[in-house]
């Protein structure tokens, strides 16, 4: 299979990732081999197999409605790039 | 000019009145200052895990039985993978595959008669935070107490065909919502919110036109308004031979019009796949029975059962069938003293009065049901009179007191203990001896001088009447 | 660990000045195996552990000095999962592993290095730069809990916890001649454990001897309430004598023997079931038909994952942030270009790829069907044998100026330790030989759920009767 640089792109995209020419071109390489090489999984008969999501068959792992207390407002804005008046401040959001 | 049928499809989210998020232990209280009611989980900080809050399951099984769903034995939850700085993990949870409720239906009464609109399926999923946008600096700002607040996902069958129905649908979902006590349905807060998908195709026509997204309307009035606006949008376009473009649109309530909220065409690809860190929820026979013993009756059925069981007329059992607190707090009264009519007359004219006055839910009501059943009581023994009551409501509703407190207190009412007229009669007799004797002589126009004399005596709270025949009757021994 | 355990007690040594020595040590340390050196929070650590070993309760860890993969989360030390985009992280919250690991009187001398985001195997792709293996320094210690591997091995501490999430605590342990276990999936709570693929991903203990793993391992495991895949279930500690293997059946996998495995690591490992087998052992040859497909499952699986847990680091709420961005999207699309590197990033391609629309069943959804059979393999092969037996990685350690450039052959370096994560197994590799060069060879030992008793067991029983854990770098 070969992917095309626009599926790059549009991978990135929804990645939001920006690449640049020689990241698209050396991205598309690799994954053209890689996805290549998964291939050999087309030859797997898997009719009527269900798919694996968790290695152990846990079901119904609850907790009550009990309240268990936040966190401070300063642990919240701690590590956070703009913050005022308690608020996250980011670029506006355009679009 | 052609006939066009709309075909419109609602998601409602209504938000859960759980103490805690969906996935952490932080409350769901509104209204506290920005971030403080976060934790590390639902801020998304690197290496926090959800844990499911069991309740949002029952809540989720209680509609899904309210709206005749099939509840899944076993669902599963989701990832639904998009960027948006009010979502913290890049992902929302929610359920996509094997959803918790599927194929269940609403009935709404139309024009037309009764009739059933479909509910495709009903799902969990966690809501994100606000992001405020500044009006003047290019800046926006975020802040995460709403972010994972549990949503429930309603999503209606394409069954709907006017705007009218939708509203009544939409008003019917929020009552059995209200009624389950699962949402406060606060449509202008967002804790009830409505999306809604609209085309329109050529009137008996199979296949369905092009279909818009609209958003944004916190109102009753917003989406009858958005949704008619879309429709007759939809076919201008058709009619001038144009063709409706698959968008998301905003409804802007002060232009009254519909607008495109994507600029560019930005591909949604969600790339939902198991959320690896939750576990299936399984639900046996035993869960869903223990729902259902603790379902309330919901409006419809309750409506009914007040015209069967009361003898109330239809528009009584509509008018307190509106909210399940105001028809608990009928039945409470009912429960202590059986006067269906009066309670319900009671109840339509100075209670709602009330409420609306002091703009509060029955619940928070100080007039409760023992009190106000103890007042219609003293009017039914005749102890006070009907204007009287009203007056003493009145008191009730601004102090709180009890209506015998405050007859007495006020030394209103009448008094017709028969014993105690009796035996003041006797005195007034015992001490006008000869009054007494010229009356029993002939003078009866004295019996006007001796319920007078009673009257006094009582500081004319005798019941007059009473008093009369008491004192004539003794007279006359 | 032990030994250091007793001598405590009997007050021939003092935490404080244990912790004094390794901390001496890591300022020396010319491997690179930590990121940071939390010595303040050591030293208090070592001193409250001096109070608990007053009491006759205090466990076998008080006042042990160990060290903590750097994604790991640890309440005000840096996190940095070795990624630009977290450098400066600072978590407001213990990992559930840290607070067992404090709560137990371990003193904790600071965060190891590995590769980005745990993804690699070489713990070269590091904010940090790479860590060098301390049996030859011009070689890797293996990836991607590297530089817990090294600091074991070079005696920088007396055991480590790394994360494992297709081979990246036992292929560090396998290079750097020490012992690294990855318990059974839902043993060791996640929380705290900075994601990479949730469904694989799993702490463990990398430490000189099975005994001292087996401590570790006993320290971190159990129930959390606050991870979902975490299995409640009695914890039963481990028996620190080792087991008699007489009678125990030894699955061998001929597919772990085939194409691209080096001799000299095919004959160590050889030798080492020998020894299983020559204390009673019973060699049973078993297959596992679909193991083969193991690497493509997990780097379709793993990616997937990886991608949607990567998704959070946008530059918001903490982390690097891309400054003068023209808006939102062009922030986050120049953040997540700066702070990821290459392989983060192709993996987060990958991933991303993986699941969208068109793809998803062909790739996501066929990977996990695979999954499926290749845990159904492990569950007859256990039907016939009670533990499996086979090689860690198919090479020894490798010169860092040889390092493989081609993602897709380093991918398959991960081929032996791959399935035991996409069957949620646990598996202990231990050393076993060496090779030509003097490099150590690691051999991996299986087994099912929660049988970690019969791996540690049998690896402290070996470790009785061998000495390949004891010869140092
Ligand atoms: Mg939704
Ligand atoms: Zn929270």
């Amino acid at each position: 299979m070969k992917i095309t640089d626009d599926e790059v792109l549009h991978v990135a995209a929804l990645a939001r990732i920006r690449l640049d020419d020689d990241e698209i071109l050396s991205l598309r390489n690799d994954l053209d081999k890689i996805l290549g090489y998964m291939d050999i999984l087309s030859s797997v008969d898997t009719t009527g197999v269900n798919p694996t999501h968790h290695p152990l068959p846990l079901v119904n792992a609850m907790r009550d409605d009990r309240e268990q207390g936040c966190q401070e407002l300063a642990d919240v804005l701690r590590n956070a790039p703009q913050h005022d008046n308690g608020y996250i401040v980011v670029p506006k959001v355009i679009g | 000019m052609k006939a066009y049928d709309a075909v419109i499809g609602l998601e409602v989210h209504a938000q859960l009145l759980t103490s805690t998020k969906i996935f952490c232990g932080c409350s769901t209280k509104a209204g506290l200052p920005p971030n403080t009611s976060t934790c590390p989980v639902c801020t998304g900080m690197p290496g926090v895990l959800p844990v499911l809050n069991r309740k949002v399951v029952d809540f989720g099984i209680m509609l899904g039985l309210a709206t005749g769903s099939r509840i899944a034995p076993r669902c599963i939850f989701a990832r639904k993978n998009y960027f948006y700085p009010d979502l913290p993990k890049g992902y929302q949870i929610t359920q996509y595959e094997h959803p918790l409720c599927e194929g269940g239906s609403i009935l709404i009464e139309t024009a037309q008669g009764v009739k059933r609109i479909g509910i495709t399926r009903i799902h969990m999923e966690e809501d994100a935070g606000k992001t405020i946008h500044d009006e003047k600096a290019p800046l926006s700002y975020v802040d995460y107490n709403r972010s994972g607040v549990p949503l429930l996902e309603i999503v209606s069958e394409p069954d709907i065909t006017s705007t009218d129905e939708a509203v009544a649908y939409l008003r019917e979902l929020r009552q059995i919502l209200m009624y389950l006590g699962i949402c406060d349905g606060n449509m202008e807060e967002g804790s009830f919110r409505c999306d809604a998908n609209v085309s329109v195709k050529p009137a008996g026509s199979a296949r369905y036109g092009t279909r818009t997204e609209l958003k944004n309307m916190n109102s009753f009035r917003n989406v009858q308004r958005a949704l008619q606006y879309e429709i007759e949008r939809h076919i201008e376009i058709i009619e001038s031979g144009g063709e409706v473009v698959q968008e998301t649109l905003l409804w802007d309530p002060s232009r009254g019009v519909t607008v495109s909220m994507r600029s560019k065409e930005e591909s949604h690809d969600y790339r939902y796949f198991p959320e690896p860190d939750l576990v299936p929820v399984e639900i046996d026979s035993a869960w869903i029975d223990s729902v259902r013993s603790a379902l309330p009756e919901l409006p419809f059925a309750r409506r009914e059962r007040f015209i069967g069981q009361y003898g109330l007329p239809a528009y009584d059992a509509g008018v307190l069938t509106q909210t399940k607190a105001v028809a608990d707090y009928y039945e409470e009264c009912v429960r202590l003293l059986d006067r269906p009519k009066e309670i319900s007359n009671w109840i339509m004219t100075e209670v709602m009065r009330a409420l609306n006055e002091q703009g509060i839910p029955i619940t928070e009501l100080i007039v409760s049901p023992e009190m106000l059943t103890g007042l219609i009581a003293l009017i039914d023994k005749g102890s006070i009179s009907g204007s009287m009551a009203k007056e003493v409501f009145a008191e009730m509703v601004d102090t709180g007191e009890s209506a015998g407190g405050i007859i007495e207190k006020k030394g209103i009412g009448q008094i017709n203990d028969e014993e105690e007229l009796r035996s003041l009669a006797r005195e007034i007799i015992d001490a006008h001896p000869d009054e007494a004797h010229k009356y029993r002589s002939g003078k009866t126009g004295l019996l006007g001088f001796f319920v007078g004399m009673l009257m006094k005596a009582t500081r004319g709270e005798a019941n007059p009447k009473l008093a009369s025949r008491i004192m004539k009757e003794l007279l006359e021994e | 660990m032990l030994e250091t355990a007793r001598q405590y007690r009997r007050y021939e040594k003092s935490p404080v000045d244990e912790t004094r020595a390794f901390l001496e040590k890591i300022r020396r340390d010319t491997f690179n195996a930590f990121i940071t050196v939390d010595e303040e929070g050591a030293l208090r650590d070592a001193k409250a552990a001096e109070e608990l070993l007053k009491s006759p309760d205090a466990g076998a860890l008080a006042g042990i000095p160990v060290a903590i993969k750097d994604n790991i989360c640890t309440r005000g030390v840096r996190t940095t999962c070795a990624s630009k985009i977290l450098s400066e992280f600072v978590p407001s919250y213990d990992a559930t592993v840290v607070r067992k690991l404090k709560e137990q009187g371990a003193v904790i001398l600071g965060k190891t290095n590995l590769d980005e985001f745990a993804m690699g195997s070489t713990t070269t792709l590091s904010i940090a730069g790479p860590t060098r293996n301390p049996r030859d320094p011009s070689r890797t210690p293996g990836g991607s809990s590297g530089g817990s591997g090294a600091a074991v091995a070079a005696g920088l501490c007396a055991g480590a916890l790394g994360s494992d999430t297709g081979g990246s605590i036992r292929m560090p342990a396998s290079f750097c001649g020490i012992t690294g276990l990855k318990p059974t999936y839902g043993s060791v709570s996640r929380y705290g454990l900075v994601a990479f693929a949730s469904s694989l991903d799993q702490i463990g203990p990398m430490a000189p001897t099975v005994r001292d793993a087996a401590v570790l391992f006993d320290a971190i495991k159990g129930y959390d309430p606050l991870d979902s895949t975490s299995v409640p279930r009695d914890y039963t500690p481990t028996n620190l004598d080792g087991i008699d293997l007489k009678g125990l059946r030894i699955g061998v996998p001929k597919e772990f023997f085939g194409e691209g495995l080096n001799p000299e690591v095919e004959d160590a490992v050889r030798s080492g079931i020998a020894v299983l087998e020559d204390m009673g052992g019973r060699i049973v040859e078993i297959d596992l038909p679909h193991a083969g497909y193991g690497v493509a499952v997990y780097y379709i699986v793993a990616t997937a994952e990886a991608s949607s847990n990567l998704a959070r680091y946008d530059g918001v709420r903490y982390g690097l942030r891309a400054n003068d961005a023209l808006d939102l999207g062009d922030m986050y699309a120049r953040t997540r270009d700066m702070g990821f590197g290459p392989e983060v990033k192709r993996r987060i391609m990958l991933g991303t790829y993986a699941l969208s629309a068109g793809y998803y069943d062909a790739y996501y959804r066929k990977a996990s069907q695979v999954r499926t059979l290749i845990a159904e393999d492990f569950r007859k092969a256990f039907s016939q044998c009670d533990i499996i037996a086979g090689p860690t990685t198919p090479v020894t350690a490798f010169r860092l100026d040889e390092m493989i450039d081609d993602p897709l052959s380093l991918y398959l370096l991960d081929i032996y330790t791959i399935p035991a994560n996409l069957a949620g197994l646990p598996a202990l590799s231990i050393p076993c030989g060496f090779d030509s060069l003097g490099l150590p060879v690691g051999m991996q030992l299986m087994a099912p759920h929660f049988r970690e008793d019969l791996l540690l067991g049998a690896g402290i029983s070996f470790q009785d009767r061998t000495t390949y854990h004891q010869e140092g770098p």
